[in-house]
């Protein structure tokens, strides 16, 4: 298999931020069980829901957006871990830190391809499942658009946790303690706007406060972030 | 202050069930207590810990000095 | 001549050895006043508050529970700013303070959680409520949690270290978010029947023992702090002759 050039590593002049988005893109598309399976795990934990609570219609229709959120939450916790991992391990990290491109975009441009591998794949999803959870018709699109950005400040987040743990042979857990804190308002203003529009309520100002959210991660997380990259890969 | 700053209860017996909610009241105080009695008390404990430690090292290369001087005494010069 | 010697009272504050020498003399006396306004507070909340008219006895938890809460909350801005004078000035010193304040400041969390429960139960039949105040404490606590974990799983102290300071500062923007959306979150899906704070006027006679506590609070936390710091220096800097001294001597 034809390896890809990473360009980072090459010449002297640096990379602009779409060959970068670029080069992330074809090496996250190549490990393709990366993407495909927190969707598995999406739909099939999705799937085992109705038989632990019942199939009761109304029952399902009124769990389905927080269940539909969190469990979106938990597949991207899942693939958040080996956001950084593999160039932890083969040196390409360490090679960032040191190339003359601020790390910040690199950070930037990695949570945006984990986005549109992970979060966009969930969110074009969720309108099956909100089928299966019996959600009422006035809740899809809001579903879709709340995950959609939501999906996107998630990845965002989970760089900053992704890199606190990268240097640990065993972050376990620890990944998911620190990052859902940082979860948790978005999940709330996102099922929150989910709900409102299944009751008939204007949404837009809980989706504007999920578009201000993400402004607000794609401005700090991957500073801390790349702060985080620097100490972990500090030997 | 306007009141009088006296004793509420008629007896000990009183204070202690705290017109019913005893068991709430001294539930919560109690575990408090503990818990800041462990904070405080740490810091003693794990002190006499390291000097344990500090002492079996200084043993320890004690030890390794005498078995040191022994080899020596007992190379022919 | 001022700006010099300010500058020299914060080099010498850097030092650990420094620090573990001058703060030997104030422990015994933090731990009297903690222990002094403890008693005092406790014994006047206790037996000499008067009741509350509507909560009968069960309100006088509340004078160890809001003092847990302020410490709780106060503590975890002692270790973010501890973690932040560390990475700005590279103190190691502030690094140990921030590392001892994250235990410390966790069971202060659990204790104002448990607390809550407790009396929530006698007052509002309910152990537990999911609002705003509760629920971002319940989040500081993983916070907390998170910080002595995250400092664990480091092999190399420095990198714990600095590890620990850039999540307590995520964490410090992150609380005010968290309590703001939960706030928003619970008032949707409960009417504002319960109402979890006190009458904003609060009567004399109980508010002098809540204020003795809330002192005695802070004293003991100052108490704690710096004992459990000075532990951590004798652990970092194991390998001198200065601490091997100190420990010989029984200090």
């Amino acid at each position: 298999m034809p390896s890809v050039e990473v360009p980072l590593l090459s010449g002297r002049n640096a990379p602009g931020f779409g060959a970068l988005l670029k080069t992330e893109l074809l090496l996250a598309l190549r490990k393709r069980a990366d993407i495909a399976n927190p969707l598995l795990f999406f739909v099939t934990v999705l799937a085992l829901l109705p038989l632990g609570v019942g199939p009761e219609p109304e029952l399902l229709a009124r769990m389905a957006p927080g269940i539909i959120w969190v469990m979106a939450l938990l597949a991207t916790l899942l693939s958040q871990e080996s956001l950084f991992r593999g160039d932890f391990e083969d040196g390409t990290l360490e090679q960032m830190t040191l190339s003359p491109q601020p790390l910040y975009f690199a950070v930037l441009a990695k949570s945006a391809v984990h986005w549109l591998v992970t979060g966009l794949p969930l969110a074009l999803l969720s309108p099956l499942l909100g089928l299966m959870l019996n959600l009422p018709a006035a809740g899809y699109l809001c579903l879709f658009v709340s995950l959609l950005l939501g999906s996107a400040s998630l990845s965002l987040m989970g760089a900053v946790g992704a890199a606190l743990t990268v240097a640990l042979r065993r972050p376990g857990l620890l990944l998911a303690l620190i990052v859902m804190p940082l979860y948790a308002p978005v999940l709330i203003f996102g099922t929150g706007a989910v709900q409102a529009a299944i009751d008939g309520y204007a949404y837009g100002a809980q989706l504007a406060i999920l578009a201000a959210l993400l402004a607000a991660a794609a401005a700090l997380a991957p500073l801390a972030a790349a702060g985080a990259i620097r100490i972990s890969t500090d030997s | 202050m306007e009141s009088k700053v006296e004793f509420q209860f008629a007896g000990l017996a009183d204070f202690l069930a705290m017109n019913g909610h005893g068991a709430y009241v001294w539930l919560a105080y109690g575990v408090t207590f503990a818990a800041l009695a462990a904070l405080a008390a740490y810091p003693p404990l794990r002190r006499r810990q390291l000097q344990g430690e500090l002492r079996r090292q200084q043993r320890i290369e004690q030890r390794r000095r005498q078995v040191g001087q022994n080899k020596a005494a007992a190379e022919p010069a | 001549m001022e700006v010099s010697l300010a500058w020299q009272w914060f080099h010498r504050l850097g030092s650990p050895r420094w620090f573990y020498q001058k703060t030997g003399a104030w422990l015994p006396w933090l731990a009297l006043a903690s222990m002094v306004l403890l008693t005092v507070g406790t014994a006047w909340g206790l037996g000499f508050a008067p009741q509350d008219a509507k909560q009968g006895n069960s309100y006088r938890i509340i004078y160890i529970h809001v003092p847990a809460a302020f410490l709780a909350l106060a503590g975890y801005y002692i270790m973010a700013i501890s973690g932040a004078i560390g990475l700005i000035w590279k103190m190691k010193l502030s690094f140990a303070v921030m590392r001892a304040a994250a235990p410390i400041g966790a069971v202060l969390t659990f204790v104002a959680l448990f607390t809550g429960a407790i009396w929530g139960k006698p007052t509002w039949g309910t152990y537990w409520v999911w609002d705003a105040r509760i629920t971002s404490m319940l989040i500081l606590l993983f916070l907390y949690i998170g910080v002595i974990a995250l400092g664990r799983a480091f092999s190399r102290e420095q990198a714990a270290d600095k590890a620990c300071a850039l999540l307590a500062l995520v964490g410090t923007v992150n609380i005010p978010i968290i309590y703001k959306s939960v706030d928003w979150w619970y008032s949707l899906h409960q009417p504002a029947t319960i109402k979890l704070t006190q009458a904003s006027s609060i009567h004399p006679s109980m508010f002098y023992p809540l204020l003795t506590m809330v002192i005695g609070f802070y004293c003991l936390y100052a108490w704690t702090l710096i004992a459990h710091t000075r532990i951590l220096v004798l652990q970092r800097e194991w390998r001198t002759q200065w601490v091997r001294e100190a420990l010989e001597a029984g200090k």
